[in-house]
């Protein structure tokens, strides 16, 4: 039983390891955005043809090249972690599992492979995850499987892991392609950036899953109000992430360049010739629309709307009889708000600096994250019901103490 | 003199026969642009900083002499319709030196080749980004590396940009027909070729502040004309 609890201790170490990493991953993959450099290395899974592990560092260490080459080297070592996550929560049961995929992916990445050398990313890179996938079926550790839903959950990481990294490269391998207007590289990047966020917030389910605190009986249900206010202000987060990523992933962060006028007024014309006088008087490359120009102004109204929801939220709590661990994520949650928008209106002053804008998306990511698994949190008395019965107290496999 | 002989002699003294046109004239900016800023980003980096002496700065509005407008491709947009010309034989250069492009804007004409250079001592990748032209993008990793390119549609402002140093830009406009120049750094340009004297459409394009056109007159093989483009506040 000690074992068993020592076991799930060292799982929920990994899980947040593993979600921390992938932290690391989005301020790195914020960071090529930010700089504009996600083109840097022109092929993929190869770069500047040698494989990605055997790039010379001189070259690695060339401007831009560093960050996007960087930004590939941590997303393996994150994809390494979500699969020894799936094989540890899948217990040994996961092993043949694994082993079918990891035949299937080396088999499928062969055949990709003789359509021709247009193919050769996705089949090489599919061959790779087979390679790290089957290593991961062959461990031999006899392990149990993790209770309620972890085993489902891990599967669902270990899918959209690979999913995320073909996106990854699809962004770069497709740059060129356009389909009606836009190009692929753009919708590509802009469906990576999501994702990436997306799979942050499950890892952090799975981790917070194995903490003390989501199996603490006794949790009482929110207060009505703040019952509806909570996946409310959870909603406005996520139209925030969905508005600041088109923004980010069309480059147009700086489609308005002062704040909180907007091209000095309250509300910017947008008729052609103020887009014209707009654009004219920049001394940067960029040539803006009056698309972007809505966007931005979208996700500025949308910030004060998700910043009072989640404050408004964080001061019912605060009178509110609700339970500790809730009330204190509802303030580090309003806390995140604050200071995100205060990234925002930095991210315009200091002209969309790279690292007050990836500090932007990484907080961002974490501000999701909370509000995601609060939600999640108070729609049930135990978390765990959202998926699957959670697991037996009485057979000690979850750990509550010491985490 | 024979009746044929009589017209080549009266045809070649108006330059109509053998065309050696010249268009010449001047791009001016009416209001004030928004000045040069410093590219800080050059020097801190590590191989660029070392690379320049001088500050790079932006390019977007180069104004010279006597209001002079630099970088406007001006070319013949109206009056040469169902004629079809050879592209030239001749390779513009866009290079890559001191971590900028030079020069910052330039002009092909459809089909016809063109040269991308690294002269830097370090890599630069060339990723182009044009609306109707086919993209590409790569990597120009030694020194002297020189890659052939040509883009197949007419296309203003091409775009041009280097990701391992993001701050690298510039512009490439393929013209239909071979009468097309840039202007210079006081805004005059000179536009050479066998062009039949009549009536035509000038254009002048600026990244900036847009397109322009006048209707000139080519006589005798000459023609003039001042364009003004508008930068406005």
């Amino acid at each position: 039983m000690a074992s068993s609890a020592t076991s799930q201790r060292w799982l929920f170490r990994f899980s947040l390891l593993t979600a921390a990493c992938t932290l690391v991953l989005i301020c790195i993959g914020g960071l090529v955005t930010s700089k504009g450099v996600g083109m840097a290395v022109p092929d993929w899974p190869t770069s500047y043809g040698y494989n990605m592990f055997a790039l010379p560092l001189s070259t690695w260490l060339t401007g831009g090249v560093f960050d996007e080459h960087t930004h590939r080297l941590v997303a393996t070592v994150v994809g390494t972690l979500v699969v020894v996550l799936t094989r540890w929560l899948g217990g040994r049961e996961s092993r043949r599992w694994l082993a079918a995929v990891a035949v299937a992916e080396l088999l499928a990445g062969f055949l990709i492979l003789r359509l021709g050398p247009d193919w050769k990313g996705a089949g090489y890179f599919l061959m790779g995850i087979g390679g790290v996938v089957l290593l991961a079926s062959m461990v031999w550790a006899r392990n149990e499987t993790a209770p309620g839903n972890l085993p489902a959950l891990g599967w669902w990481a270990f899918a959209l892991v690979q999913i995320q990294g073909l996106l990854g490269g699809l962004r770069v391998v497709l740059d060129k392609e356009v389909i009606s207007g836009t190009t692929l590289g753009t919708v590509f990047g802009l469906i990576h950036g999501c994702l990436g966020q997306a799979f942050f917030v499950l890892l952090c389910f799975v981790a917070l899953q194995q903490s003390a605190w989501w199996h603490r009986s006794g949790i009482r249900p929110l207060p009505r109000a703040l019952g509806l206010l909570l996946p409310l202000a959870t909603v406005a987060v996520i139209g925030q992430l969905l508005l600041g990523a088109s923004m980010r992933h069309q480059h147009a962060g700086l489609a308005i360049h002062d704040f909180p006028t907007a091209y000095g007024s309250l509300w910017p014309a947008t008729d052609s010739a103020s887009i014209e006088r707009y654009n004219q008087a920049r001394t940067d490359e960029m040539t803006v629309t009056a698309f972007q120009i809505f966007l931005q102004m979208f996700h500025r109204l949308g910030a004060v709307v998700a910043v009072v929801l989640v404050w408004t939220c964080a001061w019912q709590a605060r009178t509110d009889a609700i339970e500790t661990g809730m009330r204190r994520g509802l303030f580090l949650w309003a806390g995140l708000l604050g200071l995100q928008f205060a990234l925002g209106a930095a991210t315009i002053w200091t002209a969309k600096a790279a690292d007050v804008a990836t500090a932007h998306v990484a907080i961002g990511a974490l501000s999701l994250a909370t509000g995601v698994l609060l939600t999640l949190r108070s729609r049930c008395g135990k978390a765990s019901d959202v998926f699957a019965s959670p697991p037996s107290p009485a057979s000690g496999s979850i750990a509550v103490s010491g985490r | 003199m024979n009746t044929t002989l009589k017209t080549l002699v009266a045809v070649a003294a108006t330059g109509s026969l053998l065309n050696a046109a010249e268009l010449t004239g001047k791009i001016s900016v009416k209001g004030t642009p928004p000045p040069a800023k410093p590219i800080t980003a050059v020097k801190a980096d590590p191989n660029c900083g070392k690379s320049r002496t001088e500050d790079a700065m932006t390019r977007t509005w180069v104004v010279g002499a006597d209001s002079g407008l630099a970088n406007v491709v001006v070319y013949i947009k109206g009056g040469l319709e169902g004629k079809t010309f050879k592209a030239s034989e001749e390779k513009p250069l866009i290079d890559q030196t001191g971590c900028m492009y030079e020069p910052y804007v330039s002009a092909v004409q459809v089909g016809q080749a063109f040269q991308v250079r690294n002269s830097d001592a370090f890599m630069h990748n060339v990723n182009a980004t044009p609306k109707i032209n086919k993209g590409f993008n790569f990597a120009q990793a030694n020194a002297g590396q020189v890659n052939d390119k040509t883009f197949d549609k007419a296309e203003l402002g091409a775009k041009f940009a280097c990701n391992v140093h993001p701050w690298m830009i510039a512009y490439i406009s393929v013209i239909e027909n071979p009468f097309f120049a840039v202007s210079d750094k006081n805004g005059k340009f000179t536009i050479k070729g066998d062009l039949p004297d009549g009536k035509y459409t000038l254009a002048a394009f600026h990244q900036k502040g847009g397109e322009v056109t006048t209707e000139i007159e080519v006589k005798g093989g000459k023609a003039t004309a001042a364009l003004e483009i508008e930068a406005k506040q």
